[in-house]
């Protein structure tokens, strides 16, 4: 019996290593050079090129400008994905209107369609409205959308209890005033949810961006990291570098709210 | 990432029910508070989509004037070998990412349901990869698939092995967007089917193991039938994102030169449909077309969705 139970986990820890080697790889990438890494055989430890690739990296992209606009979209994106989301899906969970029930099912239709139906016509749209190469491209159609609403609604619908609303409605709280004062303070964790979420998804954004932002100057990571590829496609450890540090970040997010996110995220799926 | 909804929950009654136009006034609130997504979304959700079904019976570059075409694009569609192929493609890498994906993901969730002990390190390593960004781990799976001296070769030449030409052998090629799927999304099925195998009774097991029932009777009897909806949810979203995968081929081999006329690479081996869609859309900028190749895609992932439904709600029965 306990025979079984190491072969397990040393079964569990190999597929964990595959699942984190890609990170330790491209470490091992960035801190080397490109003709250390790809000779036979090859170096298999940590270099110390980091620095050296790095600024390769700053001299032929603006890096840092895209992260500063990678950063700027992701969280406009993701405060107002919370506030409108928040807002529609406490809506639907705790209030009777008419076209209730139509309006919620075209949401769920929505959900259903995929992307590149819309992909020509919304660039259609910027064009006319002059946003081709602006952040507002990638802003404001992201600012709500139908998957947060379901996800809040369906947990506004547990963490909101309806006695506490029908005592601020006696006490003559106005519906904003109830979101406000009521139903945000309970969903915070909810909130947080949904927020990473967003966060990470805009993060790594690629197919509209790439087809939106046209000025080389005002590209997110994930484009300047594809474009870098595409130019200096030889020089790995240079491109590993550069793209070390564009991931870095949201893994240490994600590593630091992992727990709660992870049984958030499973929530919605297994319930459905 | 991905999740589904749940049954509408129970509602706060409104506060008085005049009738008409009245009774609709009365909620502004409500509509106020839920009119910023419909608002966006028919910007830029719902009028885009009908628009582009507009234009796919339309030839236009998107400057000069449009014309009224009828049925030929989609006619030059079912003609065009290029789109054929790029369905041919898609299916195959859609086939060799998924199925060891998702059979990696349940023995995966069945390891770890059988144990206690760091349940919480194993969920966040796992779960890691569908948060990375897939434009890096496209860049990086390019790397180790390097004909001269990536990690895959360099490995396979140690152990004596072939070594493979993965980005400019069709299969190879193909292998490689692959592998970057199943990367990223096999965690991510196991954490989702943990989750499922933890609602299934243990008494169910025990009775099993009473009946005398071996440990991949359990598996066959027991736990596939008892996950199956949970299956079902995995095999339809790695339906509709294995069959419109992108990036992946788009970082990889996307590069748009005379060398690669349809930017799927050597032979176009990892020509995908929505990279050929991409492709003719903003590439040609022939937005007529584009849109026709989108409905179809769109289509034919209906259909696929629709019989992947079927077999798996079949073996239930």
């Amino acid at each position: 019996m306990r025979a079984r139970g190491v072969l397990l986990h040393v079964v569990l820890l190999l597929g964990v290593i595959v699942s984190i080697f890609p990170f330790y790889w491209m470490i091992v990438m960035a801190t080397n050079s490109t003709s250390a890494i790809y000779q036979y055989p090859p170096k298999l430890t940590f270099g110390g090129e980091l620095l050296t690739n790095l600024r390769h990296v700053f001299e032929r992209i603006n890096f840092f400008a895209a992260m500063g606009n990678t950063i700027v979209v992701a969280t406009c994106v993701t405060l107002l994905v919370l506030f409108f989301d928040s807002l529609a899906a406490f809506t639907f969970a705790k209030f009777e209107f008419p076209g209730r029930r139509v309006l919620f099912g075209l949401l769920i239709g929505i959900f259903m369609l995929p992307a590149q139906l819309s992909l020509i016509p919304q660039f259609v749209i910027m064009v006319k409205l002059g946003w081709v190469g602006q952040l507002q491209a990638l802003i404001v159609p992201a600012a709500a959308n139908a998957f947060g609403i379901f996800w809040m609604r369906q947990y506004i619908a547990s963490a909101v209890p309806n006695e506490l609303l029908d005592a601020a409605r006696l006490d003559g709280c106005h519906f904003f005033r109830m979101y406000w004062h009521v139903a945000l303070p309970a969903i915070r964790p909810g909130l947080a949810f949904l927020g990473i979420y967003t966060f990470i998804m805009a993060w790594n954004d690629y197919v509209w961006p790439l087809i939106v932002l046209v000025d080389p100057d005002r590209l997110t990571l994930q484009v300047a990291l594809s474009q870098l590829n595409r130019s200096y496609g030889q020089d790995y450890s240079m491109i590993m570098a550069g793209a070390l540090l564009a991931v870095l970040p949201l893994v240490v997010m994600f590593v630091l709210f992992a727990r709660n996110f992870i049984a958030d995220a499973v929530k919605g799926a297994v319930r459905g | 990432m991905r999740m589904t909804l749940q049954r509408p929950p129970e509602t706060v009654p409104a506060r008085s029910r005049p009738s008409g136009r009245r009774r609709v006034l009365s909620h502004w609130p409500q509509y106020l508070a839920i009119s910023p997504f419909f608002l966006i979304f028919a910007v830029f959700g719902l009028f885009p989509v009908l628009f582009s079904l507009y234009l796919a019976f339309h030839q236009w570059d998107g400057l000069g004037e449009m014309r009224y075409v009828g049925l030929q694009q989609f006619r030059f569609l079912l003609e065009d070998s290029t789109f054929w192929q790029s369905m041919g493609n898609t299916f195959i890498i859609w086939v060799i990412s998924t199925v060891p994906m998702l059979f990696m993901a349940l023995v995966i969730a069945s390891l770890l349901n059988s144990t206690v002990r760091f349940t919480a390190f194993y969920r966040i390593a796992y779960f890691i990869p569908n948060v990375t960004s897939l434009v890096a781990m496209a860049i990086f799976f390019g790397a180790v698939f390097s004909t001269n001296f990536g990690l895959v070769n360099a490995v396979l030449h140690a152990l004596g092995l072939p070594t493979g030409r993965w980005l400019t052998e069709p299969l190879g090629m193909k292998i490689a967007v692959a592998s970057v799927m199943t990367w990223q999304w096999t965690g991510y099925n196991a954490i989702i089917y943990l989750a499922g195998l933890q609602t299934i009774p243990s008494e169910l097991y025990e009775a099993a193991k009473v009946d005398g029932a071996g440990p991949v009777q359990i598996f066959f009897r027991i736990t596939v039938p008892m996950l199956r909806p949970i299956i079902l949810f995995t095999v339809v979203v790695s339906t509709v994102t294995g069959l419109q995968s992108f990036t992946e081929p788009q970082v990889l081999f996307g590069t748009n030169t005379t060398l690669n006329p349809n930017t799927g690479g050597p032979g176009q081996g990892a020509l995908t449909m929505v990279l050929y869609f991409y492709h003719q859309a903003f590439d040609n900028r022939n937005f007529g077309y584009g849109a026709a190749i989108a409905w179809l895609v769109f289509v034919v992932i209906m259909l696929f969705v629709a019989i992947n439904w079927r077999i798996v709600a079949r073996r239930s029965s």
